[in-house]
């Protein structure tokens, strides 16, 4: 089956590739243009998100970082009028493609809302959610592959003795880990967030971070984020967002620290956005 | 400081008050006629009332009138309708809100149901009766073609003339626009936000709409299904155009059978000059609110256990 | 040790993939599905138009052995007298006007208090009045017609008789009224809704600047909530003008040109309802009368929904 062969299974070799450097890329942008309708949201993006490392994209308000995420997984397929061109793939597969089969691509790179958005649910019954859209599994292997989803979210602990009760019943920390479990149940390869902490409180938020630090030996992690320092915290590589272009990518600490562009470097520094 | 020309702040003080005072005396003018409407009819009928009244037939003498036959026959009409108008009433919804592109034809659909639900009902009253009783005219003057058994209860004559089904069906026409719209306002209560959380696991639209839209739109939805069907309840004029026979002396057994309806006996009745006869109506009057009243809190019931917080 | 994100993939990997082929065309077949409930309606719209265009159109221009009426004398007669052993008249001016009276005098009643009672229950009540209140509202909005039927028979017209003699066992303003109790609750819950949809923060800009309820009321909220209120006006009209059972039974059936709303008056809906009630012929001139009057009613609805549906259009207040 394509779909698990494409999977990083080996743990050990993530650390191959010292933290920063590009190794085996896993997305891969060339000139790719978005739009909304007559809108250039996006204008001749090239961007490689190397695999089993977490990639910021950063950049002030309206500069195109959400909707370049939401492409990857092609969610702006819902929105009217949203069309791209150029180059987008994913392990060498066009993600633009329209023979894609859409539903398959958002089973291997999953997403991460802003607002943790649990279904009015069981916590068991949303976890299970998108393995039960894809394969039929007996109870057993259902309920096991919840548990490990659950500890992958580091949320097993909290919730094992009420995985029935209602999702909504959680705090919004954990339900945003509820959400980040509820993505990893599918097999993904890719883990997308956009701006996950920013709907939480500081306890909570670094609960996440530190999860998505642990969470980079198993998947690819692109992170949407307006908080600087958290993408210093967290991420392996950063990129620089303005105005729908892409001002500069690169290790997050020669980014942050010795910026090439004296854009990025007024961002960073906070002259403005 | 500038000359500006102001309202002094007493007058408006006192504009306030008065305004107040002028909305308190309008809700308690509409609170006060409502319950003069119920204490007439209540006091007018409910010495008619015994379980005789709900167990005969409609009769000569209003001594021993009662509503069995309009009682039996609502309720199969009713069942008939929500059959036919819920369903096809939630799957348009769903459709508009959920699947349909924006353009010019649903544009034209919207424009269609809004139209609709203007529409009297006695209109949809004679397109019942050309449609359902008479299929416009097919096979006038021969007889109907027989499918089935009398017997049963699915007996089916083609055309329906004017038994249940055709008056069911008549009804479904009148409250579908209700059914469409109740719908279509719950599904868009669902935040969007589940709905890109569950397309992100890659689910499929459909999917999508029968695993989270639908079940968080429910209570709505029954809502609506049961405002609509209070409505469907009370409508006499569409059965008296379809042709329902004026007296009715007994309770439907098939789909073709002859009925009557609640409001229908009230009409009757009251249409003849007797003094008793007004006072079997408000009796009937009585039965007919209490039904609503069970329906109105059975959806405050369901209400009440389905809705679960979406946020 | 193997992480849990191995194992969940392992295990996910246990389970058998649900065939696309399968899933897919449940898709199809549901989406037809239910594209074909939705076209329903535009036939529903065409079958109402096609029938009694058709039949209209017969009674205008004749049947084998009868002439037509013609569309002309039918639209501005003044006299409705079709079941007059001699002479028959079918100028439908008469029913038009008692409906428009009986509509007028609903209106008069039931918009200027069914709006004042709205604004009273979303800007004044406390919470737990206005639950009451709502609920009692929803209970009315479907008590049956025949009950108004009842109530302007029974109690209407013996006080307005009370009042004075002018009033006879069957007038219009007996309906009117009526028929106005019966468009309140739809007027008050619908502009109650519209005026609860206004963003508390505008009542806030308000009375921030100084401005008494009052104020905030009828200056702010009233006419940010405006098509909403027009669109809840217009329909209890629609309403009102459709109302059959309650003028069928008070308003007295006779076809006349007046505004007096002491005399008895007939209504288009009134008519049709005489002709079923009745024993008219199938194929009769006065059987085919009603279906021109369902006509002029369908129109007379048709352009005010669509009035309705344009001043929503062009008035909505976006807030976000």
């Amino acid at each position: 089956m394509t779909m698990m062969s494409s999977m990083q299974t080996n743990p050990a070799s993530a650390t191959a590739a010292p933290p920063g450097d590009a190794g085996p890329i896993s997305i891969r942008a060339a000139a790719f243009d978005g739009f909304y309708g007559a809108f250039q949201a996006l204008k001749g993006i090239s961007l490689d998100i190397p695999r089993n490392q977490v990639t910021a994209f950063i950049g002030p308000s309206g500069c195109g970082k959400s909707t370049f995420l939401r492409w990857m997984n092609r969610m702006n397929d819902t929105i009217p009028g949203a069309r791209a061109s150029g180059t987008l793939t994913l392990d060498g597969e066009d993600i633009l493609a329209r023979s894609l089969d859409v539903v398959d691509l958002r089973r291997r790179v999953g997403m991460v809302f802003q607002r943790p958005n649990p279904f009015p649910k069981s916590i068991f019954d949303n976890v299970a959610f998108g393995p039960r859209l894809h394969w039929r599994h007996s109870r057993a292997d259902l309920e096991d592959l919840v548990e490990q989803s659950l500890r992958s979210a580091a949320l097993w602990n909290e919730v094992k003795d009420r995985l029935h009760a209602s999702a909504l019943g959680l705090s919004g920390g954990q339900q945003q880990r509820l959400c980040i479990a509820r993505a990893i149940a599918g097999g993904p390869e890719v883990l997308l967030m956009d701006e996950p902490c920013s709907a939480l409180d500081p306890k909570s938020t670094a609960s996440v971070e530190e999860l998505i630090r642990q969470l980079r030996t198993a998947y690819t992690i692109v992170i949407v984020t307006h908080n600087m320092q958290q993408a210093s915290r967290v991420s392996d590589r950063t990129a620089f967002f303005f105005e729908g272009s892409l001002i500069e990518s690169g290790p997050t600490e020669t980014l942050f620290t010795n910026p090439k562009s004296k854009q990025t470097e007024d961002y960073v520094t906070g002259r403005f956005g | 400081m500038t000359d500006v020309p102001h309202v002094p702040v007493g007058r408006r003080i006192l504009a306030n008050r008065l305004f107040l005072a002028v909305c308190v005396f309008c809700t308690g003018l509409a609170v006060c006629v409502l319950a003069v409407l119920i204490v007439s009819i209540v006091m007018d009928g409910v010495h008619r009332l015994s379980p005789d009244f709900i167990a005969n037939f409609a009769s000569r003498k209003p001594q021993e009138a009662g509503i069995r036959a309009p009682l039996v026959g609502s309720i199969w009409v009713c069942a008939i309708c929500a059959l036919t108008a819920l369903p096809i009433g939630v799957g348009t919804a769903i459709y508009l809100e959920e699947f349909a592109k924006r353009g010019k034809f649903t544009e034209f659909i919207r424009i269609n149901i809004s139209n609709l639900s203007g529409v009297p009902s006695v209109v949809y009253g004679i397109i019942g009766l050309t449609a359902f009783s008479r299929f416009f005219g097919w096979r006038a003057g021969a007889a109907p073609i027989a499918l089935g058994n009398p017997d049963s209860m699915l007996y089916l004559q083609l055309p329906f003339g004017s038994g249940v089904l055709a008056g069911g069906l008549t009804l479904a026409l009148v409250v579908l626009p209700i059914v469409i719209v109740a719908s279509q306002e719950a599904i868009r209560a669902v935040p969007n936000s589940l709905r890109q959380g569950s397309l992100a696991l890659g689910s499929t639209r459909w999917q999508m709409v029968s695993q989270i839209t639908l079940p968080a739109s429910l209570p709505m939805i029954m809502t609506g299904a049961i405002l609509a069907m209070s409505r469907a309840i009370g409508e006499a004029a569409p059965i008296l155009v379809l042709g329902a026979p004026l007296l009715v002396l007994e309770t439907p057994t098939n789909l073709m059978s002859d009925f009557t309806v609640l409001p229908m006996q009230v009409f009757n009745w009251m249409k003849r000059s007797k003094a008793s006869f007004q006072e079997i109506a408000a009796a009937a009057i009585i039965v007919q609110l209490a039904v609503l009243m069970s329906f109105n809190a059975f959806a405050i019931l369901v209400r009440q256990r389905l809705q679960t917080p979406l946020q | 040790m193997v992480s849990p994100a191995v194992a969940a993939s392992t295990a996910a990997s246990r389970g058998t993939p649900i065939p696309r082929a399968a899933r897919d065309r449940s898709e199809v077949l549901v989406k037809t599905v239910l594209l074909s409930f939705s076209l329903l309606s535009i036939v529903t719209t065409f079958s109402i138009v096609a029938v009694l265009g058709f039949e209209a159109w017969r009674f205008f221009t004749g049947f084998p052995d009868t002439p037509g009426i013609g569309i002309i004398p039918f639209l501005t007669g003044t006299e409705w007298n079709p079941l007059l052993g001699g002479e028959q008249k079918f100028g439908v001016l008469p029913l038009v006007c008692g409906t428009l009276l009986v509509t007028f005098i609903a209106g008069a009643i039931a918009l200027p208090i069914g709006l004042i009672t709205a604004i009273f229950l979303s800007e004044y009540a406390p919470s737990r009045l206005r639950i009451v209140l709502k609920s009692l509202l929803e209970i009315l909005a479907g008590v049956p017609t025949v009950v108004y039927g009842f109530f302007a028979v029974a109690i209407i017209t013996p006080a307005l008789q009370r009042f004075s003699d002018a009033f006879g066992t069957f007038n219009a303003l007996s309906a009117g009224i009526a028929v106005g109790i019966m468009i309140l609750p739809v007027v008050c819950s619908l502009s109650e809704d519209a005026l609860r949809a206004v963003p508390q923060s505008l009542r806030d800009g308000s009375s921030a600047l100084g401005g008494t309820k009052f104020d905030t009321s009828v200056k702010v909220v009233l006419p940010a909530a405006l098509s909403g209120i027009m669109a809840s006006f217009l329909l209890a009209l629609t309403r009102a003008i459709g109302e059959t059972m309650i003028v069928a039974l008070a308003a007295g059936g006779l076809a006349q040109m007046t505004l007096n709303p002491t005399n008895p008056v007939q209504t288009m809906t009134g008519w049709i309802v005489d002709i079923f009630f009745g024993d008219a012929q199938a194929n009769s001139v006065e059987y085919a009368s009603s279906y021109a009057v369902a006509a002029t009613l369908f129109l007379m609805t048709l352009v005010l929904t669509l009035v309705g549906t344009a001043i929503l259009k062009r008035f909505r207040e976006e807030y976000e």
